[in-house]
């Protein structure tokens, strides 16, 4: 695949926009492919909309905005309700499944991950349900190695937090492994 | 210090404004001044980390029209200077900017461009400032401004202007808008053996008010303070030693021209643009950040068959007349890219509408960079 | 007959053969304070970079002083001399200009320069009235006088311009008349060795234009005027606000020493490995 669009949404304090970052850095630094990353949010840091769309290429990257990307990663209704309208036909869609019950008819591909469960019960730290949803797109799509990944969450990571996040993209992963793409 | 320590030398995934501050640095900018301004922030908030660590010091003003004037003062203290701002920033710079052109400083200015007028939407870009830093203070002038298309661009373009300003005593701008200084993207920094630096010619001994400081077409050298030099500058009508001088018809004629003919007559070193419309009956002519959707959709008409070309403006300003008027003269249409409302337009349709038939494309909604398939559509109409 | 040079001739750019100031001008007492100061101190001129901003006062350094000056828009000295200095640190930077132009237009550079303390003397000429442009009301003109923009008496209270930068900072604060150029000369002497933001009020005459409209006349009269009129600040101190009404008080208001931004900025390159 020469170029992805990607699309990754939430609201604010859901790291989305810092996954879109890590998957950036994955492809530019550790694949040596090309990458374009860019941004939206609103105005409050917290509870507001975010969202940040990450192109990755073989190629360097022509026109650098996305306007139907072929994959959705959604953290939140809210995403869903803004963006789900745009992913192309065929386009993939990744929702965590405990904010977004019901996925919008009409998309065929769905892949649900229970990330808001599993970080706030199974690993106790909420703040890394962006991780799991990486994780679950890595093992999605294999947009970029897992060993880019792996080294792209230690750089933006706090130090000593790697191990905790290096888990919760492998739950992401496994919880797509059964799931029909 | 170490050199190697001033050039963050490497592959990075980097946002341009980032970029831009790794620029400043690797260029051996010695003073920044700067006061907070989305979508333009982030350039300064970077200096403030890295810049005393290169050995530079930096200064947050009290506001834009502080940030510019301490950078014009910490110029003629012999350092290479900066300062970062967004529009509004600009419109206050506007006075000073004028006494930066008047007094030949050396002088770097990042615009990272939002959409306006007035306070707008700080966190959408536009490219709407681009008359205002060329016409925008009173009085007749000359400047150079450069056009980045992406982050790369970002790092490239600083340091360019830095050399740019460093040999023409002149200030530069870097008109980045807000899509490109928040994107992220591939930014390979050469070692710093390969960056290419140049430094002002400074003034060695002479009698002030009888050496030639001032209003030299060849770039007179920069008798800066702190070295005796006894050096008298006054951004009022002067000549070329300097004197100032609000009676004589000549000296205010020279006072004006000389330092336009001065960035004029050396164009054609300063000018920069990428062509490639070889055989095409259409040019899309763009710059900046829109320039990578009309690459795009000119790919897209020839993959139909239409023979489409593009002509990037790297440089606005000195306005690049010549590149424009080759493009219309082997061309039946141009088609000028801007996202505004036409700012560059009448510059290129006063150079090309002689040749060819001329129109104007803006973004469907302005501030959102130009949809190739739009530009198609329109590319499709033009060319039926 | 025999040549006789006044013994500060030497300070001026032998080019300049005159100035600008109108006759009765307190310019050039202002001009001698400032460079008796230099010659006391056994600086030289090139120990200096002279800025100033846009009105008559600020043409006392430029193109008068034989030394680097910087002559800049209306109300920005003490940004480009910020600038200067931040370049320069070893340099005494010396801003001299006008009320008009350092506290009206330029009055938010003024208190943040003073509120940083960064190391610079500033001689803000106060002549109460913008004189170059034909007299109109400035921060500084007093409650009720009529000027050409106060043809009905001036509606607006004055700045205490001293006060203003004891208040947002400053480490060295005097106001003199030019009555007093002895006491000013030395104020200026302290402004410079002062590690810090120093600023000198000079009160000054301008009989051309605030002699008029003041109908106090002529630059004598002016003078008289402030020898009649100023008052220590030691003494101010002990008197009711009623007693000072029409009283120029006079004196150092502040002289502190505290973190000053020059050695304050030395300081974190050197914590950060930027400086040896």
């Amino acid at each position: 695949m020469a170029q992805t669009d990607i699309n990754i949404a939430g609201v604010g304090g859901q790291g989305s926009i810092l996954a879109g970052i890590i998957l950036g850095t994955a492809a530019v630094t550790y694949d040596k492919k090309y990458a374009v990353q860019t941004q939206a949010y609103s105005s409050e840091l917290r509870g507001g909309f975010a969202a940040t769309w990450v192109i990755v290429s073989d190629d360097p990257v022509g026109f650098p905005r996305v306007t139907a990307p072929d994959i959705l990663v959604a953290q939140a209704q809210d995403a869903v309700n803004r963006f789900a309208k745009v992913l192309k036909p065929k386009g993939l869609l990744i929702i965590d499944s405990d904010m977004i019950p019901e996925p919008p008819a009409g998309i065929e591909r769905v892949v649900r991950v229970p990330a808001t469960y599993t970080s706030r019960n199974e690993l106790k730290a909420p703040v890394v349900a962006n991780m799991i949803m990486l994780g679950a797109l890595w093992q999605a799509t294999h947009i970029v190695s897992r060993e880019a990944f792996e080294k792209a969450i230690a750089d933006f990571v706090p130090r000593g937090k790697d191990k905790l996040n290096l888990d919760a993209f492998e739950r992401g992963a496994r919880a797509v492994e059964n799931q029909k793409i | 210090m170490s050199e190697a320590r001033r050039v963050n030398t490497g592959t990075h995934f980097m946002m341009g404004n980032q970029a831009c501050a790794e620029g400043v640095i690797a260029a051996g900018c010695g003073f920044a001044a700067g006061y907070p301004i989305t979508p333009a922030s982030e350039v300064f908030n970077a200096l403030a980390k890295q810049l005393p660590k290169a050995g530079g010091t930096l200064l947050q003003t009290e506001d834009e029209i502080s940030a510019v004037c301490t950078a014009v003062g910490a110029s003629w203290a012999g350092l290479k200077s900066f300062t970062v701002t967004s529009g509004p920033g600009i419109s206050l710079m506007q006075e000073n900017i004028g006494l930066a052109v008047a007094t030949e400083t050396p002088l770097v200015i990042v615009d990272v461009q939002r959409l306006g007028p007035s306070t707008g939407v700080p966190s959408i870009g536009m490219a709407g400032d681009m008359v205002q830093v060329a016409r925008g203070s009173h009085g007749d002038y000359q400047i150079i401004a450069l056009c980045p298309e992406s982050p790369q661009e970002m790092f490239d373009m600083t340091v360019q202007a830095f050399n740019l300003a460093e040999e023409y005593r002149v200030p530069v701008f870097v008109m980045a808008e807000g899509f490109v200084g928040h994107m992220r993207e591939r930014v390979v920094i050469p070692d710093e053996s390969e960056i290419r630096l140049v430094y002002r010619k400074i003034t060695q001994g002479g009698e002030p008010l009888t050496r030639r400081d001032f209003l030299d077409p060849e770039v007179a050298s920069m008798p800066v303070f702190g070295r005796g030099l006894k050096t008298h500058v006054t951004s009022s009508c002067h000549d070329e030693y300097g004197m100032r001088n609000l009676s004589d018809p000549d000296v205010m004629h020279r006072y004006i021209m000389t330092p336009i003919q001065k960035i004029l007559s050396k164009r054609d070193r300063i000018v920069e643009i990428e062509a490639d419309y070889e055989g095409a009956k259409l040019v899309l002519i763009s710059y900046g950040v829109v320039s990578r959707a009309s690459r795009q959709a000119a790919a897209m008409a020839r993959a139909e068959g239409l023979k489409v070309g593009t002509l990037r403006l790297k440089t606005a300003w000195p306005f690049p007349d010549k590149e424009v008027r080759a493009a219309a003269e082997s061309a039946d249409f141009i088609l000028v890219l801007e996202n505004n409302t036409g700012q560059m337009y009448p510059y290129i349709k006063a150079e090309s509408a002689h040749a060819c038939k001329v129109g104007f494309l803006g973004p469907q909604v302005l501030g959102q960079i130009h949809d190739p398939q739009y530009i198609l559509a329109k590319i499709r109409e033009i060319m039926k | 007959m025999s040549e006789k040079t006044h013994p500060l001739r030497k300070y001026m750019r032998p080019q300049v053969k005159k100035t600008t100031f109108c006759p009765g001008c307190g310019a050039g007492i202002i001009t001698q304070a400032l460079l008796r100061a230099i010659d006391e101190l056994g600086l030289t001129m090139d120990d200096f970079v002279f800025v100033s901003g846009i009105g008559c006062s600020a043409w006392i350094p430029s193109p008068l002083l034989n030394a680097d000056t910087l002559h800049t828009t209306h109300g920005r000295p003490i940004a480009y001399a910020s600038g200067v200095k931040m370049g320069l640190p070893d340099k005494h930077v010396v801003v001299v200009s006008g009320d008009g132009d350092l506290s009206a237009i330029g009055g938010n550079h003024l208190i943040h320069a003073a509120r940083r303390n960064i190391d610079m003397t500033v001689i803000l000429v106060n002549n109460g009235i913008y004189g170059m442009t034909g007299g109109q009301t400035a921060p500084t003109t007093p409650y009720g006088l009529t000027t050409i923009t106060s043809p009905y008496g001036n509606a607006e209270q004055e700045f205490d311009i001293s006060a203003l930068v004891v208040a947002a900072g400053g480490s060295y604060v005097a106001r003199w008349t030019t009555y007093h150029p002895r006491q000013m000369t030395k104020s200026i002497k302290k402004a410079i060795q002062k590690k810090g933001f120093a600023m000198i009020e000079a009160i000054t005459q301008c009989p051309m234009q605030f002699g008029r409209v003041s109908k106090q006349g002529s630059a004598v009269n002016m003078l008289k005027n402030y020898k009649q009129n100023g008052i220590r600040i030691e003494k101010a101190a002990k008197m009711d606000p009623s007693e000072l009404q029409g009283k120029i008080v006079e004196g150092v208001f502040v002289d502190c020493d505290k973190p000053e931004l020059i050695s304050s900025v030395a300081a974190l390159q050197r914590r950060t490995g930027g400086k040896e």
